[in-house]
């Protein structure tokens, strides 16, 4: 469960101050399913690093899971971020020189998990992902859909409450785009908030809660209900 | 994050890049390698020195005629005296002292030896039996001048191994006879071959009783006495004596001059010492190069993998172990061209030591650890900045890439 209350975000650009996010109130529960759209510079990508931790609110609070991270250390915030948190991004961000698997494996070796219990978590995901026979490859081998399955299964293996998404098809054709959001969508069964951002209206509109942002403002936040 | 993780991880950025990694090592390996050659070269000349010092023989003292003074000119030489010569009796005396083993008189002169048709200078060198044990000499065939008394002028003569070879041929040597100046000589012992020690070549030597060597140079006066004290201990007890006995003997003129072959050789020790670490000192400076080397490259690293840095941040990776990432990095390509660095040493000491045979080069230990010391050293300060920049990235700049 996450929860902002009255988060601002002002970045210095030469010497002008510049809004990215104003007074932002905004509340996930836990295996919510949420878009967030809007024009580019509405800091809906803002919102997304804050809600990853990979940055600090100029002002307010943010409670994840009941508890305040907003003060944390760096290395404190770190350890959230990998235990807690799960990034997909546009541009897939894999190592290159590692395999596939070693790439799935990467967030446990950074928690200390030990060896042969990264293999196993890595193979089952690896097999439910369908990437059972591509464990070897290494990214530059695989496709852009292989690629962000492989994202996906890094972003997943350390068992993360939120799952924040930054156009995860944006660099992916049609039909594989809609495999990759199939899978991303199969992940709420679990029990993972999903937050997607992306400018594609057809892609939004597949979150049951859709939030617009403009110029820094939530615009709408809607619930459908079908 | 395990250690072997990042070690492993590590190993795997560096094996990302192999030219870079290569090069980097390459550098490294050069700096231990010049320290680990340079100083061996070094040691291998103190060593040479210390040999031939010690081939001379063990605890020496050294008593010759004449002072050396650097504190004027002493009032014989103003009368136009020339030292008093050491007699034979000085010598034997010098045996009374306590601190004293055994002493060997030496007088050296040339002389023309004769052997049928044959002739030819040579140096002839008079002394005693005990000559063979202080000088650390050993015989080859026969024996080597009889004991007994010192004043006795035996016709007999040790030829040194070259000597015999061209006198002799495959001839048999002892028991012949062979003519030195107008007297005619025995000979009862070859030497074995010695080399070259200090500039005497004791190969090409004719040893004969010290009275007989007098008598063909028709002198009285001894070139040295050599002392060799019990112990090394009483080498400076030796040498005190010696000076003494000496003193007493010249009615109280200090006219001998005693030295140790410890303070000769101390000196050089120190000389060469210093010369080697001075060597050394400068092959380090290209350690420090190499690790200056190795934070540039370290920096254009971080700025070519800001993405993954990122990524590793997103993946919750904290400023602590993005440093411990780079800082294994360093490690490893230090220790490995450290370890490549001593492999290409030694193999270049050993080189050189089959070109020049008689320099026992070998790199002293203390040397291949302040080598790889500095390298390891230089390698993981020098990623200090890198590092610390690395682990400073903002990461969503560092993941979109700027």
């Amino acid at each position: 469960m996450i929860e902002l209350k009255n988060v601002c975000r002002t970045f210095i650009v030469g010497d002008q101050q510049v809004a990215a996010l104003r007074d932002i109130n905004l509340r996930l529960d836990a295996s919510e399913y949420v878009s967030i759209m809007g024009p580019s510079g509405s800091g809906k990508s803002t919102l997304l690093n804050l809600l990853g931790l990979l940055d600090r609110p100029t002002s307010g609070t943010y409670l994840l899971d009941d508890g305040n991270v907003t003060d944390l250390s760096d290395e404190q915030q770190a350890s959230v971020r990998r235990d807690k948190i799960g990034f997909v991004f546009q541009s897939f961000h894999l190592v290159p020189r590692l395999t596939a698997a070693q790439n799935v494996e990467l967030p446990m070796i950074l928690a200390g998990i030990p060896a042969e219990e990264r293999r196993a978590r890595v193979q089952v995901l690896m097999q439910n992902y369908g990437l059972a026979a591509r464990a070897d490859h290494r990214p530059d081998q695989l496709s852009g859909g292989q690629r962000q399955r492989v994202a996906i299964a890094r972003a997943t293996v350390m068992k993360p409450s939120v799952l924040l998404a930054d156009e995860p098809t944006g660099n992916l054709d049609r039909t594989t785009g809609w495999e990759v959001l199939k899978l991303l969508e199969g992940l709420l069964e679990q029990g993972i908030t999903l937050v997607v951002v992306t400018h594609d209206a057809e892609i939004g509109a597949r979150a049951k809660r859709q939030i617009h942002m403009l110029d820094g403002r939530i615009l709408s936040d809607e619930q459908q209900t079908k | 994050m395990k250690f072997s993780d990042t070690l492993q991880f590590a190993s795997g950025s560096l094996r990302g890049s192999p030219t870079r990694t290569l090069l980097m090592m390459l550098a490294m390996s050069i700096g231990v390698a010049a320290v680990v050659v340079l100083t061996a070269l070094g040691e291998g000349a103190r060593r040479y020195v210390v040999n031939q010092f010690a081939s001379l023989g063990t605890n020496l003292v050294i008593v010759l005629p004449g002072r050396t003074e650097t504190a004027g000119i002493g009032p014989g030489m103003l009368l136009g005296q020339i030292p008093r010569e050491i007699s034979l009796d000085d010598a034997e005396a010098i045996l009374h002292s306590r601190a004293v083993k055994r002493i060997a008189p030496l007088t050296v002169g040339s002389a023309t030896l004769s052997r049928g048709a044959l002739n030819r200078e040579v140096v002839v060198a008079g002394s005693t039996s005990d000559l063979l044990a202080v000088r650390h000499m050993s015989i080859g065939i026969g024996r080597f001048l009889p004991p007994g008394n010192i004043h006795e002028s035996a016709s007999v003569c040790v030829l040194g191994s070259q000597m015999k070879r061209e006198l002799f041929g495959n001839e048999q040597a002892v028991g012949q006879w062979i003519r030195l100046g107008d007297r005619r000589f025995r000979v009862i012992g070859v030497l074995a071959s010695q080399g070259e020690s200090m500039g005497m070549r004791t190969d090409e030597l004719v040893i004969v009783p010290v009275a007989s060597a007098h008598q063909l140079f028709n002198t009285s006066g001894l070139f040295r006495i050599l002392i060799e004290a019990k112990s090394r201990d009483s080498i400076e007890d030796a040498k005190h004596d010696a000076e003494q006995i000496m003193f007493q003997r010249h009615s109280g003129e200090k006219d001998v001059t005693v030295i140790t072959q410890d303070a000769v050789l101390a000196t050089f020790d120190r000389i060469l010492t210093a010369l080697t670490m001075a060597v050394g000192g400068i092959a380090a400076i290209s350690l420090a190069v190499a690790g200056v080397l190795i934070m540039n490259v370290m920096l254009i690293a971080v700025a070519q993998r800001v993405k993954e840095i990122g990524l590793l941040k997103a993946l919750g990776a904290p400023p602590k172990q993005i440093r411990a990432l780079f800082f294994a990095e360093a490690a490893l390509l230090s220790s490995i061209g450290s370890v490549a660095g001593l492999v290409l040493g030694y193999a270049g000491s050993s080189i050189i030591g089959q070109i020049y045979p008689s320099l026992p080069v070998s790199p002293p230990w203390w040397a291949v650890i302040a080598a790889c010391g500095t390298a390891l050293g230089t390698g993981i300060l020098f990623s200090v900045w890198p590092a610390r920049r690395a682990a400073q990235l903002d990461p969503v700049a560092a993941l979109a890439g700027r």
